[in-house]
């Protein structure tokens, strides 16, 4: 019963420095971060004690009110530190590597033959698990419920996002073993989305799976808005949800046994000197993936509409199979020559005030710069055209300035997560931070709710 | 450019929260980011940000009016020189009607934006917070939707009291209730109503020596004429179009606010909804009194509905007062029946109620008032519809 979709709402923004199809193996990293910040609401419990030594799949700290769910090393050697920062909040729990990687052996064994707990209990010993994120809230799924579905995006639509389809290519065997470990876990289905253009026969032949197609621009790889078209989300209910790489990486606990923390990484932006793909690890330094940085350049681990920040020195985030690297822009613009008043015919815009729309196959190298001030809401309708829900974007953002929990919950909060704003945030005329007001929101109605 | 950048950077820690005249921080600011989008780089969210910004998005509005400005100069110098029997032709001593206009209009202008930048600036200083753009537009709507014989004290009343009761008490640009041009012009309309309606205002007859209007002249607009009941005396279709007609400065040309139209559309700043709507109300509206007008015997109602729609400020109010973002609709379906009531309750005040020739403006107002209760009903319909879902799953 597999569905195709089009969505016509949205909007892609087209930005230089795709990452060429070449993959290199990246050199190991020597200091590896895991960071708990990477995980929103999580309080962490840190497990290991500084010069401990651990291997790879080895736990370095848990969720403190849910002890099942551990963090584990990507390596094997020795914990070098654990930063902290304001009240003495745990930023990142180092680990100096060893030159070569000892796994921890979690057992090898066919997913489909095991029952729910079995699946389950492996995922949450090797730290695997926290790759599996639950909606409503955008958190690491509860392991003591059982979602109504399973949504795994095979196809990105991010700025610059790296190209699914050349990922999982000869991957087949680890994306099918991860998928069967997934269908254990929901009674319901595990979907998986392609659109129009996936040929990766890894996807087309998955089995034991429901294939949906959702054709059309940005945001229509945000799983988001895959199940608010395909199986929404109400009250009381949870799907959860994973990567193709998350999948890879389950696959390949339930192969060999080991935690295999493995990504590809899409270096990509056009500040990026040598934008292309690298195999490494989740946590490893940019500085060792690819070199110095110039200080007038932001580093994004992630994509740049939802990605974090990470800075010269920072890591590869949890979650992000992308680096993104951007010019800053904290350079004033004078408004004739390059401000406001300019024709600019080199800005890219949804508003068809800048000549740019006629072009609509260049590509640009956009800065951090806001390009405004903040201001009040004036323009209607902007954000309505790159929001592809059947929900009042506008007026859940004020819901949720003026903290109308009731409000929220009715007009569609538990929908939606804070990427599904990006695009709002991006087109904004008044500059308006949506997704950390939705993000507000959000941790409003589940402190309310639980 | 360079120098410009140093000359502000020199005098900006004068203007500092903390410096000397740290009082006028946020109108520096307000300079300052006029003449240079500031360096701020995104801090949260989004690390791109869309090159529109308010500031870009008021002076395309601005730059839409133009077109109105231009022609309304000319027509009242054109009006003026045919009351004084004097270049009768059209194409006649263009450039005496336009300089002459041109000297009725430019000082309204000025003293719309001096007395509304002034108070915005005031507002600033006391309330702190940094200024917004929204008057850029205000302040050039308000002139093109006055008289021309308006006295400049009344129009700088009018626009302060629309800055101040029309907007900032309700908190500044973006929260308004009331479109601010209109609002002003509506306290004009019934403070002063012998200024602001009747047949003496719309043509500026400003008489020197020896000069005389011509025997017949009344000074009176078209609509003037029909909520008389002299039909007959209504200018024709094409005069109507064109614009050449005694009426508010900017409202006369039906090519002008087309002109306008376009620029708002193609940009996508102003809402192709809200035009469509208002005109189909107009049309639809029209459209049943030109059905019952024969059996009523009522000239005024036999109008054909496009004529009926190019008379007064039906295009005016269409292209750039109703779809003022503020204070419209804010959802799209909420839109199409906030326009479409416009249309149809213009053209019903004009042609039934005697007291106001002229709907369009209280159309706007009242539907103003009436949107926020039409995006209410919209937005719950949405809600119901959730609901119905959460009940099928819990079902």
């Amino acid at each position: 019963m597999s569905t195709s979709i089009r969505i016509r709402k949205g909007l892609d923004i087209r930005l230089k420095g795709e990452a060429e199809k070449v993959l290199v193996q990246a050199d190991p990293a020597k200091v590896i971060a895991i960071k708990p910040t990477d995980f929103h609401g999580l309080i962490p419990k840190v497990l290991v004690k500084q010069g401990a030594k651990v291997k790879a799949g080895d736990p370095l700290f848990g969720d403190k009110y849910n002890e099942r769910i551990l963090f584990t090393s990507p390596v094997s050697g020795v914990v070098e530190d654990v930063v902290r920062g304001d009240k003495r909040k745990v930023l990142e729990v180092r680990v100096v590597a060893d030159a070569s990687i000892a796994y921890e052996d979690f057992g090898a064994g066919d997913p489909s033959t095991m029952n729910r707990e079995t699946v389950v209990q492996k995922l949450l010993k090797s730290g695997v698990w926290p790759v599996i994120r639950q909606r409503p809230f955008d958190l690491v799924a509860d392991p003591a419920k059982e979602p109504k579905s399973i949504f795994v995006s095979c196809f990105d639509t991010n700025p610059l996002a790296p190209d699914l389809d050349y990922i999982v290519h000869n991957h087949g065997n680890e994306f099918q073993t991860g998928l069967n470990a997934l269908s254990k876990l929901t009674k319901g289905k595990v979907n998986i989305v392609v659109n129009s253009k996936t040929a990766a026969r890894e996807f087309l032949d998955a089995k034991n799976v429901v294939r949906q197609t959702v054709d059309g621009p940005h945001p229509a790889g945000n799983v988001g808005v895959q199940i608010h078209h395909l199986d929404p989300i109400s009250k009381g209910e949870q799907v959860w949800v994973a990567g193709v790489q998350d999948v890879l990486i389950i696959g390949r606990l339930f192969l060999t046994g080991k935690y295999d923390a493995t990504r590809v990484v899409a270096i990509t932006g056009s500040e990026a000197k040598n934008p292309k793909y690298l195999r490494t690890l989740i946590g490893t330094p940019v500085k060792d993936l690819i070199g110095p940085v110039d200080p007038h350049t932001r580093v994004v681990s992630g994509n740049a509409l939802t990605g974090d920040r990470i800075g010269q020195d920072g890591s590869l985030g949890f979650y992000h199979t992308q680096i993104t690297l951007l010019p800053e822009g904290d350079e004033p613009k004078f408004f004739i020559t390059d401000g406001w008043a300019s024709p600019g015919f080199d800005k890219f815009s949804a508003n068809r005030s800048f000549p740019t729309w006629l072009m609509p196959s260049k590509k640009y190298a956009l800065d951090t710069n806001q390009n405004g001030e903040p201001r009040s809401f004036v323009m209607t309708g902007q954000y309505e055209k790159v929001f592809p829900f059947d929900i009042y974007p506008v007026q859940l953002i004020k819901s949720i300035l003026a903290n109308d929990i009731d409000q929220m919950e009715k007009l569609g909060l538990y929908e939606v997560v804070p990427e599904d704003f990006a695009l709002c945030e991006f087109v904004c005329t008044s500059k308006i931070n949506s997704q950390s007001i939705v993000r507000e929101g959000l941790d409003t109605l589940k402190k309310e709710t639980t | 450019m360079k120098a410009l950048r140093k000359l502000v950077d020199s005098i900006a820690p004068t203007f500092a929260k903390d410096g000397k005249l740290g009082k006028l921080h946020f109108v520096f600011d307000g300079l300052e980011t006029f003449l240079f989008t500031p360096g701020h780089a995104t801090v949260k969210g989004a690390h791109l940000r869309d090159s529109i910004d308010l500031k870009r998005t008021m002076s395309i509005v601005i730059t839409a009016m133009i077109p109105c400005l231009l022609f309304g100069m000319w027509n009242v110098g054109h009006q003026h020189y045919l009351a004084l029997g004097e270049f009768l032709g059209m194409g006649d001593g263009f450039w005496d009607k336009f300089i002459f206009g041109a000297i009725k209009v430019l000082p309204i202008v000025v003293v719309s934006y001096g007395v509304g930048l002034g108070i915005e600036f005031l507002f600033t200083t006391i309330k702190g917070h940094p200024i917004q753009e929204g008057y850029l537009v205000s302040g050039m709507l308000i002139p093109l939707v006055m008289p021309v014989d308006t006295p400049l004290w009344m129009v700088a009343v009018g626009a302060a009291f629309a800055v101040i009761i029309g907007k900032e008490v309700f908190g500044g640009t973006g929260m308004n209730i009331l479109n601010v041009a209109l609002t002003a012009r509506a306290f004009l309309f019934f403070a002063y109503p012998t200024m602001m309606s009747g047949d003496k205002v719309w043509v500026n007859t400003g008489l020197e020596e020896g000069q005389q209007v011509v025997d017949g002249f009344s000074g009176a607009t078209s609509l003037g004429y029909a909520a008389a009941g002299q039909v007959d005396k209504v200018t024709s279709m094409m005069d109507s179009f064109w614009g050449i007609e005694a009426g508010s400065i900017g409202e006369t040309s039906v090519v002008a606010c087309l002109i306008g139209a376009l620029v708002l559309l193609i940009t996508g700043i102003g809402s192709w909804r809200i035009m469509l709507s208002v005109f189909l109300g107009g049309l639809a509206m029209s459209a049943i009194f030109n059905a019952v007008g024969p059996g009523l015997g009522n000239e005024y109602m036999q109008i054909p509905m496009l004529h009926q729609l190019m008379l007064g400020s039906f295009f005016f109010g269409l292209v750039f007062m109703a779809t003022d973002p503020v204070t419209a609709s804010q959802t799209n379906t909420g839109k199409w029946i906030y326009g479409f009531l416009i249309g149809v309750m213009a053209i019903l005040i004009r042609v039934v109620n005697p007291a106001y020739p002229e709907g369009m403006m209280l159309a706007i107002l009242f539907m103003n008032v009436m949107a926020p209760l039409i995006d209410h009903y919209v937005v719950q319909a949405n809600i119901k519809r959730r609901l119905k879902r959460t009940a099928l799953v819990a079902a």
